[in-house]
């Protein structure tokens, strides 16, 4: 163990990043190659320094570890405390906000021109932000972390989206902004409850039954409108088809797991007894969800508003398989957000790809790009089947544990989701043949350049993970195990259910 | 037989200090003609600067002064802080605005310190007619404030206005008063706590009289319903007029709001809790809808001042030590941003004209990269996105309400201020998403720099080390209690 406190350095060091690209001048040329090289190497090496997470994790144990704590406000009865800490859960989810953050940067290289100093650091803002969510263990600093978030997300897409940014922009601010002051009185409320703002204290503390149910909902109309959970996604498309490629990616990568975390983190264990009344609840929104997005994601004609649909089907998988709450299915649910973040980001960028060149997105715009660019291609392929779940790839690992383990609490929910995964498979393909197959129509499309090195460099590490957790799934699995099954017997014990041992 | 004894006069050293400059400064200027507006102005900041160091050194303790007529406490030395400082920084932020007008008079800041020792008096009073004799030196000095720029029809409307319905509220205030007077035999603050542990309190008479101190004092925080004067009272005052009202008479309403309520009415919590629940369920949502359709940024202001005292009031409604400190952290953190907001809108001229339509922001994160990060964080911390200051002054609110279990409360203040967050974002959308109008007149005058680095810096940091203001704010509010 390092005495380092590393939590802390994979935070803020960002901040710091920031600090040079403020002080760079010069004319506007120089200062955007500046802010670009200097976010590029801060990203990289808090990425860097986010492997040494990993690598000086503890698998055995479901306790937080690099815990670091720190008086912060200290005054009267309503003491807050700088704590954080990961554990198995949380683990995962700081490394894909920080190697998504070092893929933006790289992906914005030249999609963006104009204010790309201010560019840079709302992206590395926006990285301080989600690793200190990941990472928080005391409400109000969650909290601060949680909605901070909104302030960068909502530049980068207002200033730097498409056509109707503005509108986008406004959706996803007052959405999530709706959602999380309910969370915010929630948390007092449990404040109230522990005498203590700590996570690590609210997580074995027994709520009331009739007051777990209130503070569920709260927490519930917080993370719901994050995940999205089908009524409350329509901010989703809108938001993704105006952002710039990057803030698509983060949105997609890492926003929407801030509302599976959430529910994982919070929701479960602080309130086993309102998360089981409330299971069927969640069971027919996710079916809704994987079910009719799957559809509209059939009926699209713009190919950023079709990944964005096909990620609230994917969410609506996860939320399934968090309240399943048997240890297969919560492990399927980390894996799945986290292979959604990897392979949703990926796609996204796919259509950057091609927005770049031809500055539409419109599917019918395009066809037969396998003649040109047979390398992008290759790499459409390769992340449109892992979107489908094909086994080898981390789609599979994560939608087939969901589903073993929501097919031992309820067979009706896990018929209706193997659906869902048939149309899946429907809208990808279908998309793909569009775009790739076919036979050059138009004039601009043969003048289509294949992916420069920089793109090639950029999709490369997002292949090579998505392989990786399909093909040998136990690295990743190993560490979320311990937390998992820690929080699985937990519930199960507050709730009084008895189950099989797991699987494994 | 009753002998003479000379009032004790050291709690009330920073008031005495602060009149006798006023007129000492009357003098300077009436001797030395038009051109000494500025050193005026200066003299005077210096002046409330000596008042805030007496205040500080004075007040630690709580003592009586008067014969129990006037109270120096840890509560009152905080707020007089507020005051002191916003008083201060709005002279200096007016002291170009004037020049530029041509209406630069050493009246004005001869006319906000006397105003200032009206606001002292209020947060001191420990007697309802020391409250009402506070009030009264406040108001007529800041009705002759707001008509300052006197050739302009608009200034002159807004400070006939106000004195209009100015006199209207102290007119219900002081009706209340008589009640008060009339059902306890009493206007000290003391005695009324005292007689209203016994049977007093059930009496019709003194409900009817606290509801009429507390319309009085509502309009002074001009709470919805009693707020209709604020907006064109803002939109025709002078700006650095507008940016001390918003902040100074504020802080001082509120100051007297919270004492009249929780020291000589402690006991008829259950009364006057239903009245500021409605008055601050209404400001919340006035302050939010109505500010939606605002093209004025002074209008806008004024709206969301509204909402703010609010806000405010939430804390005050919870009535507990929490509650209150709530209140003051509110007011404290309120006074940097609405400092600094202004100080923005005082940089908003063209070809040396002000500019007052939120329009004119369009695109001003291309012309002044500076002053739109400034506003934005104003406008954030406003709506209350953390990690700004703003975030936290609603936390306190919030804990306090729940707490006290006012859940339907807190419920219906965070869903307003999703609403709010509307119209502030508006203005950042305008600032960033918008494509640039003409540049603002530069350079920025150095003392507007000044305030609006040190209020963003405050705004924007405030969570690095929130103790000092949390920490006197809970002494302050504890010493309201308990004695």
């Amino acid at each position: 163990m390092t005495h380092w406190p590393l939590l802390s350095l994979v935070t803020f060091l960002p901040l710091v990043g920031v600090f040079f690209i403020m002080i760079a001048r010069g004319d506007e040329a120089v200062v955007a190659r500046n802010a670009r090289n200097i976010a590029l190497s801060t990203s990289v090496i808090v990425f860097l320094l986010s492997i040494l997470l990993w690598t000086g994790f503890d698998p055995t144990t479901a306790a937080f570890q690099f815990v670091e704590k720190a008086s912060w406000i200290r005054i009267g009865g309503f003491q807050i405390n700088y704590h954080m800490g990961i554990d198995g859960i949380s683990l995962f989810f700081v490394l894909l906000s920080t190697l998504l953050t070092v893929i933006c940067v790289l992906a914005s290289w030249q999609s963006v021109h104009r204010q790309v100093r201010e560019y840079m650091i709302a992206f590395l803002v926006l990285e301080t932000l989600m690793v200190g969510m990941f990472c928080a263990l005391d409400f109000v600093l969650f909290y601060v972390f949680f909605e901070g978030v909104l302030i960068p997300m909502f530049l980068i897409i207002g200033v730097w989206g498409g056509p109707r940014r503005v509108y986008a922009a406004f959706k996803f601010f007052l959405y999530t902004l709706l959602g999380s002051v309910l969370m915010l009185l929630a948390i007092l409320a449990v404040y109230f409850q522990t005498g203590s703002t700590d996570v690590v204290v609210a997580l074995t503390h027994h709520f009331p039954p009739e007051l777990q149910r209130w503070l569920w909902l709260a927490f519930m109309a917080s993370f719901a409108v994050k995940v999205p959970m089908w009524p409350v996604h329509t901010w989703l498309p809108d938001a993704h088809v105006e952002a710039p490629t990057a803030g698509s990616v983060i949105l997609a990568g890492v926003l929407l797991k801030m509302g599976g975390y959430g529910f994982v983190r919070f929701s479960l264990p602080m309130f086993p007894l309102a998360s089981q009344y409330f299971t069927p609840l969640v069971f027919a929104l996710s079916a809704i969800a994987v079910i009719y997005t799957s559809f509209v994601a059939l009926a699209q004609t713009d190919m950023k508003k079709l990944i964005a649909y096909s990620s609230v089907a994917h969410m609506g998988f996860v939320t399934m398989g968090i309240f399943a709450v048997t240890s297969e299915a919560v492990q399927g649910a980390v894996v799945q957000m986290l292979s959604h973040g990897l392979v949703s980001s990926a796609l996204f960028l796919c259509v950057g790809v091609v927005y770049d060149r031809l500055h539409t997105r419109d599917i019918d715009r395009y066809g037969g790009l396998v003649t040109r660019m047979p390398a992008y291609a290759f790499v459409f392929m390769a992340f449109m089947l892992a979107s489908v779940g094909l086994p080898g790839t981390s789609g599979f690992v994560g939608e087939f544990l969901i589903l073993l383990g929501t097919f031992r609490v309820s067979t009706l929910e896990c018929f209706l989701a193997a659906t869902a995964m048939f149309l899946g498979a429907a809208y990808m393909l279908y998309l793909y043949r569009r775009v790739i197959f076919g036979t050059i129509t138009r004039d601009d499309l043969r003048g289509m350049l294949d992916l420069s090195l920089r793109e090639k460099l950029v999709f490369a590490p997002l292949i090579l993970l998505v392989l990786w957790m399909g093909i040998y799934p136990a690295s990743f699995l190993g560490p979320i195990r311990a937390s998992v099954d820690h929080l699985v017997a937990q519930v199960n014990a507050a709730t009084g259910t008895t189950q099989h041992a797991s699987l494994q | 037989m009753p002998t003479f004894a000379p009032p004790d006069l050291i709690p009330a050293l920073p008031e005495l200090v602060l009149a006798c400059s006023a007129m000492v400064l009357l003098l300077i200027g009436a001797f030395r003609g038009e051109g000494s507006a500025r050193l005026v102005s200066w003299l005077a900041v210096l002046a409330l600067l000596v008042t805030l160091g007496l205040t500080a050194r004075i007040g630690i303790d709580r003592r009586v002064g008067f014969y129990g007529m006037f109270i120096t406490d840890p509560f009152a030395v905080f707020m007089k802080t507020l005051v002191l400082v916003g008083s201060a920084v709005t002279i200096v932020m007016g002291i170009r605005f004037f020049e530029d007008h041509r209406i630069a008079r050493f009246e004005f800041p001869v006319l906000v310190l006397l105003a200032t020792t009206g606001m002292m008096i209020m947060v001191s009073a420990n007697d309802l007619l020391t409250l009402y004799l506070g009030i009264e030196l406040q108001s007529l000095a800041l009705y002759v404030v707001a008509s300052f720029d006197r050739d302009s029809t608009r200034s002159s409307e807004a400070g006939l206005k106000y004195f209009v319905l100015g006199a209207l509220a102290s007119g219900m205030l002081l009706y209340g008063i008589s009640l008060v007077y009339g059902f306890s035999g009493t206007t000290s603050f003391a005695g009324l706590a005292t007689a209203l542990t016994g049977t007093a309190k059930s009496e019709a008479g003194m409900v009817i009289g606290l509801v009429f101190v507390s319309v009085g004092l509502a309009f002074k925080v001009s709470a919805v319903p009693f707020h209709m004067w604020t907006p064109d009272v803002y939109e025709g005052a002078p700006t650095p007029v507008t940016a001390f009202f918003s902040v100074a008479p504020k802080m001082a309403a509120i100051a007297l709001f919270v004492r009249v309520m929780i020291e000589p009415f402690g006991a008829m919590l259950a009364d006057w809790r239903q009245i500021i629940v409605f008055l601050s369920v209404a400001s919340m949502i006035l302050g939010a809808v109505a500010a939606i359709a605002q093209t004025n940024i002074k209008r806008l202001m004024a709206y969301s001042s509204i909402g703010h005292v609010g806000y405010a009031l939430i804390g005050l409604a919870a009535g507990t030590p929490a509650g209150i400190r709530g209140v003051l952290v509110y007011m404290a953190i309120y006074l940097f941003m609405n400092v600094g907001t202004f100080a923005v809108i005082l940089c908003m001229r063209r070809q040396g004209q002000m500019v007052e339509n939120i329009a004119d922001l369009a695109g001003l994160s291309r012309s002044q990269p500076g002053l739109a990060l400034a506003l934005a964080i104003f406008m954030f911390a406003m709506a209350g996105i953390p990690p700004t200051a703003g975030f936290f002054s609603k936390l306190y609110i919030f804990v306090a309400a729940i707490e006290a279990h006012l859940n339907g409360l807190a419920i219906i203040g965070v869903l307003a201020s999703v609403v709010g967050a509307f119209y502030y974002l508006r203005i950042v959308k305008l600032m960033y998403f918008d494509e640039p109008i003409a540049a603002f007149d530069r350079p920025i005058a150095a003392e507007l720099k000044g305030v609006l680095v040190v209020t963003a810096l405050v705004t924007l940091f405030f969570f690095l080390l929130p103790d000092p203001i949390v920490g006197s704010a809970q002494a302050a509010a504890a010493s309201l209690f308990g004695h």
